[in-house]
């Protein structure tokens, strides 16, 4: 099992290859139980300067959160409409 | 010299006439809902002859402030049988405002089968009988173009305004001529279907901008809410990269995209559908397609886009959020191009594109259409132009069409169906949509922006802690914002710079020799609210008509699998200054 990852507009530039239809599936370090948001945005090369909205399953969180095995989030920059 | 202007379609008399004293100080919505409470009945038959249907700029338009040239549209709704204000970008605001006329208000009917245009311009009005009666918008458009010419702005409904289809919308022109900008809740098109006006011809020749009591403290204040929007990133790159589209991927991730008629909050195909997706198209087709395009003079947002066909010719403006969702996810269709095409055609035959797109997946829900069946809704889309049966029950919007097919799960207030956002998965707006007198609408008090894009602060859309005092704050607001003829995506700035409110509020002060302040800005907004809330309980709609239908409290909606679980007597208290 691994991370599920999904990233909006913008950020989808920091990770070259990225299929917004697949996302990325991405694994915890050996021995690692979880990690937080912000620090897995760092191992994608995403600048925390750039992340506005942050979602774990579905729901709102924030760079401070942790995200373990099976777990989904997703990125996104200061956007907005209505 | 600020004067209103009265059309009688009954006689065919166009008068100039001075503000009168109880309309001073008011624009935008403030002056339409003041106006529509004091001068129509409320009980009145809305596509009758005691209906007004009043037309009126922003208290910013026609000056250098950016993005205040918006129009408001104020009518009894045939739709919520209350009152209405339903606004619009394009050019013809800032026309009107640049000729002095704070007021178009157009009384009266005239004679069944006629039909009627009015040519506007500086200290001239009068009606001629209209040559493009049975066109829809972009035929009607240009054809009044070659007429009166491509320095004029235009307002025409479509065929759906000429058969008073209760879904029918205004159409204004934009900057290139197009028929694409809308007063589209609420059937205000309608209204003016029913007046027998078929069009407003304005000619800004000999307008100017308006007199500024303080030139010098406009400029500076002017200046510092333009800086507000060129920082905020939402305003300054966001909107214009990828239009209100961006937010079919941000409401999927949150479980809050209402999928298949509002039983599941994710759509599988939202990616082909999302806004990232309408920038790639555009960018790769080329030819007639924009990036970052301004609906109106005056706009630094640059929001609206323009979508190329294949072969790079001019398909579609970028469809809103709204309409991706509605034609989308709602009725299943995961086909941009397709969904291009609808919006297209609603902005030709003068639709609403939420209640038409709603209607389509309620008629899918009681099997008057099957599910996802493109060429299903192509047919269904043309048959609002043919007059169809089934073309007017579409025409006429979500409740009508879940009437006809016997639907359980209606998803309307007021008679006006319910936008884009699961009330079950994002509250604030669900408090919005109950209370509002607009009926279900998601401007009136867009509480998405802190339950979901953590703008203006943080209130977790799951929960009900937080939504009354959410979207209370944010109707107030809106309220004024609307009176101002700003568009609504300055709310952005306003809400996390400090300095955009003032900046606003010093405009005002500036232009007029005022001396409001923040608080004032509540007053009015208040005040506005009062108002249209008086107007429904004269109307009949009493405190009754707010709330959800009941499948958003018995159903919960996967993902979150939450429940709309604010109950109508917490919903009593939105409005809490408001003696009951």
């Amino acid at each position: 099992m691994s991370i599920h990852v999904r990233l909006s507009t913008t950020l989808r530039e920091c990770v070259p290859g990225y299929v917004p239809e697949e996302g990325l599936d991405i694994d915890l370090a050996p021995g690692e139980e979880a990690v937080t948001a912000g620090e897995l945005a760092s191992r994608l090369g995403i600048p925390a300067a750039e992340i506005k909205i942050v979602m774990i399953n579905g729901r709102q969180g924030d760079l401070r959160n942790a995200v373990t095995e099976g777990d989904r989030i997703a990125y996104f920059p200061a956007v907005g409409g209505g | 010299m600020f004067r209103f202007l009265r059309v009688n379609m009954a006689d065919k008399t166009c008068v100039f006439e001075d503000v009168p004293e109880e309309y001073a100080g008011l624009g935008g919505r403030a002056l339409t809902s003041t106006i529509v409470a004091r001068e129509v009945n409320p009980i009145c038959t809305p596509l009758g002859p005691h209906n007004k249907l009043v037309f009126a700029p922003g208290l910013l338009g026609a000056t250098n402030s950016p993005n205040a040239n918006r129009i408001s549209v104020g009518c009894k709704s045939p739709l919520t049988e209350g009152i209405k204000e339903s606004n619009s970008g394009g050019q013809p605001g800032g026309h009107l405002a640049r000729l002095g006329i704070l007021a178009i208000i157009v009384e009266d009917i005239a004679a069944e089968g006629e039909w009627w245009q009015l040519e506007v311009g500086k200290d001239s009005a009068r009606l001629v009988p209209s040559p493009v009666a049975g066109l829809n918008n972009f035929d009607a458009v240009e054809k009044l173009v070659g007429q009166y010419g491509k320095k004029c702005s235009y307002v025409t409904i479509g065929r759906a305004g000429e058969f008073k289809l209760t879904a029918a919308s205004i159409a204004f022109t934009d900057r290139e001529l197009r028929p694409q900008r809308h007063a589209g809740r609420g059937g205000v098109g309608a209204v003016m279907g029913s007046k027998g006006l078929k069009a407003i011809i304005i000619d800004p020749e000999g307008g100017q901008t308006p007199p500024i009591a303080d030139a010098e403290a406009f400029k500076a204040a002017a200046k510092r809410f333009a800086n507000a929007l060129t920082t905020h990133p939402i305003t300054s790159k966001g909107l214009a990269e990828y239009g209100s589209a961006v937010l079919v991927n941000i409401l999927h991730e949150a479980g809050g995209l209402p999928t298949r008629n509002f039983t599941v909050g994710r759509f599988e195909g939202h990616e082909a559908v999302s806004g990232e997706r309408l920038n790639q198209l555009t960018k790769e087709r080329g030819g007639e397609g924009v990036v970052a395009h301004g609906c109106m003079s005056g706009c630094i947002i640059r929001c609206s886009g323009i979508f190329p066909d294949e072969k790079g010719k001019f398909k579609s403006k970028w469809p809103e959020y709204e309409t991706l969702w509605c034609f989308g996810p709602h009725s299943n269709i995961d086909d941009l191009d397709l969904i291009c095409t609808f919006d297209h055609m609603c902005d030709d035959y003068g639709v609403d594109t939420i209640d038409v797109g709603v209607a389509i997946g309620v008629a899918m829900a009681g099997g008057g259409i099957p599910v996802g069946d493109g060429k299903a809704v192509m047919e269904a889309m043309k048959g609002i132009s043919e007059g169809t049966p089934l073309g007017r029950v579409i025409g006429c919007g979500t409740a009508t069409t879940g009437r006809v097919f016997g639907v359980r799960r209606v998803p309307c207030v007021k008679g006006q169906s319910l936008p884009a956002y699961d009330p079950r998965a994002v509250k604030g707006v669900g408090v919005t949509y109950a209370t509002t007198p607009m009926g279900a609408d998601h401007t009136a008090g867009y509480a998405v922006t802190a339950n979901i894009l953590s703008c203006g602060g943080v209130v977790d859309p799951l929960k009900k802690e937080g939504q009354i005092e959410l979207s209370r704050n944010l109707q107030i607001a809106t309220a004024s914002v609307d009176s101002v003829g700003l568009c609504l995506f300055t709310a952005f700035a306003i809400l996390d710079i400090p300095d955009a409110l003032p900046a606003i509020v010093d405009m005002l002060n500036a232009k007029f020799g005022w001396k409001l302040t923040g608080d004032d800005v509540i007053t009015l907004g208040q005040r506005v609210l009062s108002t249209e809330v008086d107007f429904n309980r004269r109307a009949g709609i009493t405190e009754a008509a707010d709330h959800l239908p009941d499948f958003f409290s018995d159903e919960p909606v996967p993902p979150h699998n939450t429940t709309f679980d604010i109950t109508p007597e917490e919903l009593k208290t939105t409005f809490n200054w408001i003696k009951r």
